[in-house]
This record gives structure tokens, sequence and C-alpha cells, in this order.
């Protein structure tokens, strides 16, 4: 067990709101499965021409190829980062595929009912509300058919292509624009070209320039100035074709006074071949709007051994372009055999305010270096970081932070609170804050706690009939409770669910 | 019910001998108590019988209802129908009290194949047993102990019991850090637990709290063995004299 921490130890008190629902869903990894859709695919490896090919197979004008082109050139300058403490094999990027599509897509459906029904079935299988599934399917009269709790409107990205955009009406009617970028950018090049690459610049990163070389697709959100956007927003993403590396793109634009709710999830079935992602998010704040990004993330986290878990490279980052813009990152990493991932705020924006809430659990030999920026460049900005470390068996978990505090924001605050909760004693947590402050008068506080899983709790929890793991789940649940109350509620559930299943088999 | 031959105990890890040959035998709708002064092993033998770790049973045996206890894991004796109230309760921040009664409640429901019970169905009758060990709603919804005074956590360890409805209840200590008005409260809350088909062993340092729990039979435990049993009136002798005297007489 190793800690790496500067402050002393203590076990945290917990919030006084009383749980949700009780864990459940034990069983083995929950969405290990594989759909047998054809796939197509373009020959394994990257050059100029895959990503002409990829631009070509999106119908998309000559600009967006140009853009990629220029961003494959930088890439191919760039060399992969190394600074996280995470711990792989070398990736060959050119015995990846850059593009795959479930062959029954060639040709878009004209409805939902065209939908490969195989297709149907992973939804199921992903635990995506009845409604929607009623509505993906194409059932008559479903839309008008009474939500169970609060709507949600689902873009389904099965491997590269969008195929099905839901709730698309109703969304219209608000003037909110909710579908595929390669939609977008064919629909609505003025947004695509305004915005793309604003917030993450091509030339990023190592693993967002291949990103913008080679997205496949992703979602597009634009929201009109002073709307409230009248449902959460909710994207499944599954990795389906082996050894298939994703690349998705999402742009999010919350216009002057406007306010949406995001929700991304994914899952992976089991395969033995290490599968490379690298999306980019994107999303960019205007004066007085709100964003809400949730993630709860479980991807094939590989064997006991590691062995065929995706490697996800993520960059996210919001932009809170104008004054007081306010994005809120609430994510659940529970998955993937190596996550490289930090949600990021600009508080550019006068009054500006940023929120991370994490979890992050890792298990046997998962590794998570994860953590966020909140760069302070506007006066009288917020920012507060809540990070839940959680780790079992094997796995490494690093929360790396960084706050910046430029000259010209005066009078800014951060506060961060960086808990890590140890399970067994082969398994290591570390806390990385970078704090710089570049004026007198803002304030950045840092608190940080590791504990491990506390053997009377556990004896307390089975003392009164609640076996080992269901103990630990629960112990667990309550450590994250927190993060979890900022969650939507349908995530929320799922959530402590998915603490449940990654943390099976850490105990006992 | 509950039967106990001929216990050692030694730490797990330590050359450390604490129970010494326990022989203690507690039929159906009996009260017993247990005193002995600090250390003698009264804790621990609580902990032995529900299933903790780093202690390791040497010789002898421990039942329920004819059940080999020792080979259960800890859950399993719970939902077999043994309860612990801990001298200590412990702490669980961000699990909200409620949450845990009905997981615990569930749990043992779900063991012993019985229906679990559903969330209106469940909230009813907590509330009408809190109501009783005058726990309000505030403190249902904070998380597990956390905060609690000493005294409101041992009345929400007489909660949980009175939800799960065990078959043998040990409480270790339930009295100690009552005020006068509590301590009627956890009486109260015993009493009308007792029952032809429950038991219970209750360990204490008083005869405040055996006022209002007529125990019917007492033991003496003093290093580990219980030396010496009797009626009530045994522990009236310990207020009165100590254990000087009773323990000189048994050696
Ligand atoms: N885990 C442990 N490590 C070391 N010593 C222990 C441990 N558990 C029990 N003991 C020792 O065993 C003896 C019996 O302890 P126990 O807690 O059972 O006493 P008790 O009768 O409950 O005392 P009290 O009346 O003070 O509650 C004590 O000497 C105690 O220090
Ligand atoms: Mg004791």
């Amino acid at each position: 067990m190793s800690v790496e921490t500067g402050e002393a130890i203590e076990v945290r008190e917990g919030v006084d709101r009383e749980t949700v629902e009780t864990v459940q869903n034990m069983g083995s990894y929950k969405y290990g499965w594989d759909t047998e859709i054809e796939m197509d695919y373009a020959p394994k490896g990257i050059n100029e021409d895959i990503v002409r090919l990829i631009s070509e197979k999106n119908a998309e004008p000559e600009w967006m190829l140009e853009w990629r082109l220029a961003a494959f050139r930088r890439w191919q300058t760039m060399v992969e980062p190394k600074w996280a403490m995470l711990n792989y094999p070398v990736i060959d990027y050119q015995d990846q595929y850059y593009y795959a599509r479930p062959k029954s897509m060639a040709v878009k459906p004209k409805s939902l009912d065209e939908v490969d029904p195989k297709l149907l079935a992973t939804y199921e299988k992903l635990g995506i509300p009845l409604k929607e599934q009623m509505i993906l399917a194409g059932i008559e009269g479903a839309e008008g058919a009474p939500a169970e709790g609060r709507k949600v409107a689902v873009d389904a990205v099965f491997d590269s292509v969008s195929v099905g955009t839901t709730f698309k009406d109703e969304l219209a009617k608000a003037g909110v624009i909710f579908c595929s970028i390669s939609e977008a950018i064919r629909e609505h090049p003025e947004l695509v070209k305004k915005y793309l690459g604003s917030v993450v610049p091509q030339s990023d990163n190592f693993f967002a320039t291949l990103n913008s070389a080679v997205f496949s697709d992703g979602s597009f959100v634009y929201v009109p100035p002073g709307t409230r956007c009248p449902m959460e927003l909710s994207t499944y993403f599954r990795i389906n074709a082996e050894n298939t590396g994703q690349f998705e793109r999402t742009l999010i634009i919350a216009d002057k006074g406007a306010y949406v709710s995001y929700l991304e999830g994914c899952t992976a079935p089991k395969r033995d071949v290490a599968q490379l992602h690298a999306a980019v998010v994107e999303i960019v704040i205007l004066e007085d709007a709100e964003v809400k990004y949730s993630t709860v993330q479980n991807w094939f986290p590989g064997d006991e051994e590691g062995k065929g878990g995706i490697y996800n490279f993520v960059t996210k980052r919001a932009d809170c372009r104008e004054a007081r813009a306010k994005v809120m990152w609430t994510q659940v990493e529970t998955g993937s055999a190596i996550t490289w991932k930090y949600p990021s705020c600009i508080l550019r924006g006068e009054e500006s305010q940023g929120e991370f809430y994490s979890i992050a659990i890792a298990n046997n030999m998962q590794q998570a270096d994860t953590g966020t920026k909140m760069i302070h460049l506007g006066k009288n900005t917020r920012s507060r970081i809540v990070s839940k470390g959680i780790s079992a068996g094997k796995a490494q978990n690093t929360y790396r932070g960084l706050v910046s505090m430029h000259p010209r924001a005066t009078n800014s605050r951060n506060y961060t609170q960086c808990d890590s909760l140890l399970i067994g004693d082969q398994c290591g947590a570390h806390t990385v804050p970078y704090i710089e402050v570049k004026n007198t008068s803002s304030r950045v506080e840092h608190e940080a706690t590791t504990s491990k899983v506390d053997d009377d709790q556990l004896f307390y929890c089975r003392a009164r009939g609640i076996d080992e793991e269901a103990a630990v789940a629960l112990v667990v649940n309550g450590f994250c409770r927190e993060v979890l109350q900022a969650l939507p509620m349908e995530f929320a559930m799922e959530a402590q669910s998915l603490v449940a299943i990654s943390l099976e088999g850490s105990v006992g | 019910m509950l039967e106990i031959k001929n216990l050692h105990v030694k730490l797990e890890d330590e050359d450390k001998q604490i129970l010494n040959g326990v022989d203690l035998t507690v039929p159906a709708g009996e009260v017993h108590a247990i005193m002995g002064p600090n250390g003698s092993g009264k804790s621990t033998l609580s902990y032995v019988l529900s299933g903790r770790d780093g202690y390791q049973v040497t010789e002898g045996e421990a039942s329920l209802d004819g059940h080999d206890l020792l080979d259960m894991e800890p859950e399993e004796r719970a939902s077999a129908g043994l309860f612990l109230a801990f001298q200590y309760p412990v702490e669980i921040p961000g699990v909200g009290n409620l949450t845990f009664l009905r997981t615990a409640l569930n749990a043992q429901r779900k063991a012993r194949g019985e229906e679990e019970l559903s969330s209106a169905e469940f909230l009813k009758l907590v509330r009408e047993k809190a109501k009783t060990l005058k726990i309000d709603g505030e403190m249902l919804k904070r998380p597990v102990n956390v905060g609690f005074s000493g005294g409101e956590k041992k009345r929400n360890e007489i909660l949980q019991m009175a939800m799960l409805e065990p078959r043998m209840c040990i409480l270790d200590e339930t009295d100690s850090g009552l005020d006068v008005d509590a301590m009627r409260l956890v009486a109260d809350g015993v009493n009308a637990l007792r029952s032809p088909e429950r038991s219970f062993l209750v360990i204490t340092h008083y005869q405040r709290l055996l006022d209002h729990i007529k125990p019917d039979v007492v033991h003496i435990m003093s290093a580990g063995r219980i030396v010496k049993t009797g009626g009530p009136e045994l522990a009236l002798e310990v207020e009165r004299n100590g254990y000087g005297d009773l323990l000189a007489e048994v050696g």
C-alpha cells in the first residue's frame, strides 16, 4: 500500500441525506456481451487517406476535411505524453482501426423501425429506460406516453455512427439542436465552424489532436439564448468493434442565459485485445448560461490480470466564456484498464463558476490518473472540487488536479476536497495537487484525506446481516455520497449499482 | 436457545488467552445478565459469538438453537437470529440510518427466504418503532451513528434490535452513558420485546438497568470464565459490595 498525500489521515464525516436506494445487481461484469452486427471497417492504420476516407464516409464539406488534415499533420509531429502515473504497453497506432460502422447503417434508416433489432437488444442490456426504448424502437404513440420520471433524450452512439435521435420534435420546438456532430457539420456549419476547436484546440494535446483528425462521430448540442432545455440529454456510448479506436467528438454550446443538463454513459463488451479510446468533449458557456455534464463510465476494465480492458484517454473541457457562466462536471469512473482524464473548467467570464465532482474506482489491475483543472482567468470566479478515489485489488488511483489563479482573477476562490479510500493493502492512492496563485486577493483551500475501509464498519454491517460484498458497497457508497448526490436521479441509482459491481471480488 | 460450552478464546495475532472455558446456557424466553470487572472478557464473548475477526477459538463450542454458531459468517449468525447491541456502536459516514436499517432487514429476510419489505411497509414500521424510542425523523435520516450522542447511539442500537426482531439479543453495556429517562426508554424497548421465544443476554455493570429489566439469572464473569451464577440477588450483592468478596469466595 502506498499513500501520497500532504495531509494527515482522517476519516471524513459524510453528509446527512438519505441514500436513494440500496445497492443491488451483484453479479459478474454486467455488460460484457457482444453484439453480432457486421462491421464495415476502414483498413488498419492511420494516414492522410484514412482521414480523407472518414471525412468522405461522413459526407463532410471540404473545410472539415482541411481541418482534419491540419490536425493530422500536427499530430505526426507530437509525442504521446508520459507524465501520468500510468503503466501500459506501447500503443502501435498503425495497428488500430480508425473507422468502423455497423454495416446495416451504411445506408441510414429512414425511421427507427429499420434499426437493427440486435441494436435495440443492446439498449435493453444497457438499461435504457423503457420509455426511451419504446421511442427508439419506433413504437407508435410512444412520444405521447407518460414518461416515468424525468424526460431524457437519447442520442445513441453505436460505435461510430449515431443511429437514432429521439425527442427531436420537442427539442426543435424549444429551438434546441441535438444531433450527431456529423449532421451538425452538414446542417449547422456556421455553429460548428465558430465553436469546434475553440475550447480544445486542434493542437491541444496528443490524444485530442489525434481525435481532431479521425473523430468518427459524437453529439452536438446548441441551446439558444434564454432557453432552458426541456429535458435531460443523454448519450449512451458503446465500443463494439474489436480493436477499433473510438474517437468521439462532442460539442455543447449554451448560449446566453441557457441551461442544459447532459448525461453520458457507456459500457463495453468483454475483449482480450486492448482498445484505444480518445474522446474530446468541448463545452462553450456564454453569459448567465449553465451546463451540467454528468458521466457514468463503466467500460470493460479488463479481467483480474488487466487483460482486455479499454484504454481511455479523454480530453474534456468547458469554457465559461462570459460573465456568470456556470459549469458542473460530475463523473463516476469505474471502468477502463487505463483512465487518463481531466475534465477542466476555464473560468474566463467574471463571476463564472466551475464545479467538479468525481468518483473514481480502480479495482484489480486498473490504473486511473484523473482529476481536473480549474483555470481562473476572470474576476470573482469560484470553483469547487470534490474528488473521491477508491482503490482496491492491485489498482493504482491518482488524483491530479490543477488550480490556477491568474493575475487578473482577483477575489477568486477555490475549494478542493480530495478523499481516498483503500480496500486491501496492495493498492495505491496518490494525490497530486498543483496550485498556482498569481494574485494576492484569491484564496485556495485544499483538503485531502486517505483512509482504509474500516474493519469495524464492515463487521458492524455484517453483524446486522449484510454480507461482506454488500457491506463494502454500502460503506463505499457512503464515502461517495456527496458526489452521488450531484448526479441526476436516474444516474444516481445506476451509479450506486456500479460502485457495487466494480468492487466485486475486492474483499474476502 | 444459546448454549456455550467450555469456550476458550485467544487473540489471533498474539499469544493472549482471553476466555478460559466459558460455560453458559440461556434457555428460550429467559433474560440472563452478565456482570464482571473491567477486562474480564464480557465484550470478547459477545464479539466471538457474533463472529468478529481477530479471535481464535481454541476449544469449546457455541450454538444457537442447535446450530453451530462458530461455523457461520457474521451475517449468517444475524439471519439466524443473533443480535449484538454494541458497547461502542460504529459510525458509517454517508450511509443514512434508514438505508442501513432497510438494507439489513431485507438482507436478513432474503437470507431466510422471506419476501423483502417494500419502502412503504418499511417506513411505516420504522416510524412506529422509532417513536416509542423517541428517535425523531431527523435522526433516522442522518448517517449511521455519525455525530450521535452516546445515549442516541445506544437508543439507535435498540431501534435496530426492534426492527430486526432477533431471537437472541446480546446487549453489551447498553445502559452505559444513558441518562435516567433514556435508560427507561431502553428498558421499555427491551421489555416490549420479551417473549417466550426470545432470549436476552444483558452485559452490565449496574443494578439500575436490572431494576427495569428483571433478569431470571445473573452470571459473574472473571478472568474469562463464569465464576458464579445465581438469581437477581447476585446483582444486588455486586452493587453493594463490589466484586472483592465474591471473587475471593470462588478463588
Ligand atoms: N483485540 C484485542 N487486542 C488486545 N487485547 C484485547 C483485545 N480484545 C480484548 N483484549 C483484552 O481482553 C481483555 C477482555 O476485554 P473485554 O473487552 O472483553 O473486557 P470487558 O469485560 O468487556 O471489559 P469492560 O467491562 O471494560 O467493557 C482485556 O484485557 C482486553 O484488553
Ligand atoms: Mg466490554
